[in-house]
């Protein structure tokens, strides 16, 4: 489905990825993982175009992206909850919702969405004229993923989802992650809780200073020496 | 001391018919601000802009005035657009003082243009509006009719902003810019709209005002400082403060003039402009952060 082939990118004069090769299949979720610093972020920006691809290709479902400016990527299917939620915090969660769904093709299944939306996540609808600035980390996260969820995509990129906020939560936000990679959603998700991610992805990448280190099932990344080591202090 | 109180009533009941005006004035500079961050210190030569369109399709070319109206809306609102895509958009990522002075010398260049174009002698249109008598109170119509027209411009914006999804999008991309082209939104054709909005407003303010003063290249001076007033008052970009600012500015205004003399209100709202900005440099409802 989105397929990275020997991609290069970077800020002005600070390369930030290096040859990065990667693919998402349909119906797979995809983990990302790696220390702070290590890209996982910009991977995920380049992918949405909002920082450009200097050598390499990308592409959905066979059609390049590389030339696509970044406001027409959600068209394609690609549907990004960024670092940090970037809810805006004085709209209502509704209005919220309502702007992931601004593309014409998604305003015509608002109404259907949004329940959909309201059933995976009761809270939301609790709080739904309510300031999204206002919200608990937790119920902040699950509204940016409603929000992306909105524009009905076939792939969601997760930028470190449990980032900030309390063990409890953590469990509840991977509990959520599992329930759309079952409902058939394809996932590409960025974290530093190696452990927890590793849980709920059926393969995952290590990316360290902006290579990818190594890759594969993620049993199998669970078990390896260099992750249990390096990352998960065993 | 009966008829003491009827002028204070009247010069309250005008403060509010200008509070209407200066909230419709104070709306698109603060809508602009609010969305696109640069303040368009030129707005009210766009108000000017848009009286001339009036006299001149009315008075030169006889069209009848409900299309003389729209049309100047129409001009006025291009006029913003275009405003946006030539001057704006080239310096949206320099210094805010550059900007400003961008903005600046789009003042003084329509300033000239208008002086060059149409003549330094005062216009108008020749329509005197009666004069209304309620009770003992003597209104004028034309500024009943302002603030009856202003108030429903200002309750269309605001249904658009709350129910449309452009305008929901408009009060998102104030809150977080860099993040709407996730949501598939193109920042620029925002702003776009935005600045063809803004001039739209004050297309429609010029139809109002021209119906209670005299045209000239200069009138802009008249208004400008008010607005830009106003929307500091407010909280610059926040158009809840800016609509209640105006109406508090028109008070003293206008009972400031009732007290002492028509000139005094203006000198006792600008000292209590000072005051605020004393007390509550962000404005008396905050700014937008």
């Amino acid at each position: 489905m989105l397929a990275l082939r020997n991609v290069s990118a970077g800020y002005g004069s600070f390369q930030a990825l290096f040859d990065v090769s990667l693919d998402v299949n349909a119906g797979e979720t995809v983990a990302v993982i790696g220390p702070n610093g290590a890209g996982k972020t910009t991977l995920l920006r380049v992918i949405s175009r909002l920082i450009d691809v200097t050598a390499g290709e990308l592409s959905m479902e066979g059609k390049s992206l590389g030339q696509v400016p970044a406001y027409e990527v959600i068209g394609h299917g690609i549907a990004h909850v960024p670092e940090n939620r970037r809810l805006f915090p004085r709209l209502s969660v509704e209005d919220n919702l309502r702007m992931g769904a601004f593309l014409p093709a998604a305003r015509e299944k608002y109404a259907e969405r949004l329940a959909r939306v309201y059933d995976l996540f009761p809270r939301m609808q609790e709080r739904r004229s309510q300031p999204a600035g206002t919200l608990s980390g937790g119920e902040q996260q699950m509204c940016a993923i409603g929000r992306a969820l909105m524009s009905g995509p076939k792939l969601l990129l997760l930028d470190e989802p449990s980032a900030g906020l309390a063990p409890v939560v953590v469990q509840s936000i991977f509990e959520v992650v599992k329930t759309m990679s079952a409902e058939g959603y394809t996932v590409l998700i960025v974290e530093q809780n190696i452990r927890q991610v590793l849980k709920v992805a059926d393969r995952a990448y290590l990316l360290e200073t902006g290579r990818i280190k190594s890759s594969g099932p993620s049993e199998e990344l669970l078990g390896s020496d260099e992750i249990k080591r390096a990352y998960l202090g065993l | 001391m009966q008829i003491f109180d009827v002028f204070l009533l009247e010069a309250i009941v005008n403060g509010i018919l200008l509070g209407g005006i200066l909230a419709l004035l104070a709306l698109g500079l603060n809508l602009i601000f609010g969305v696109i961050d640069v303040v368009w210190i030129c707005y009210a030569e766009l108000i000017m802009i848009g009286m001339y369109a009036v006299y001149y399709l009315h008075n030169v070319y006889a069209w009848p005035l409900w299309l003389a109206f729209p049309a100047c809306i129409a001009v006025v609102a291009v006029l913003g657009a275009v405003m946006h895509q030539l001057v704006i958009k080239p310096v949206l990522s320099a210094e805010p003082i550059n900007q400003l002075l961008v903005t600046g010398g789009v003042l003084f260049l329509l300033q000239g243009v208008a002086t060059l174009a149409f003549g330094v002698e005062f216009k108008n249109l020749g329509i005197s509006l009666p004069t209304l008598q309620v009770g003992e109170m003597y209104l004028s119509f034309a500024r009943l009719i302002a603030f009856v027209v202003a108030l429903a411009g200002m309750i269309a914006v605001y249904v658009f902003l709350k129910r449309t999804y452009l305008g929901t999008a408009i009060r998102a991309i104030s809150q977080d810019r860099s993040i709407m082209p996730l949501m598939g939104v193109n920042p620029n054709r925002i702003f776009l709209f935005t600045s063809a909005l803004g001039g739209g407003l004050a297309g429609l303010a010029g139809c109002l005002l021209v119906l209670q003063y005299d045209i000239h290249p200069a009138i802009g001076l008249t208004f400008g400082p008010i607005i830009f007033l106003v929307c500091v008052l407010g909280g610059l970009g926040n158009m809840i403060g800016g609509f209640v600012a105006a109406f508090i500015f028109a008070q003293f205004i206008s009972v400031g003039g009732y007290f002492f003399h028509l000139e005094w209100g203006y000198v006792i709202a600008f000292l209590f402009f000072i005051a605020v900005m004393f007390w509550r440099p962000q404005g008396l409802f905050g700014a937008r952060s």
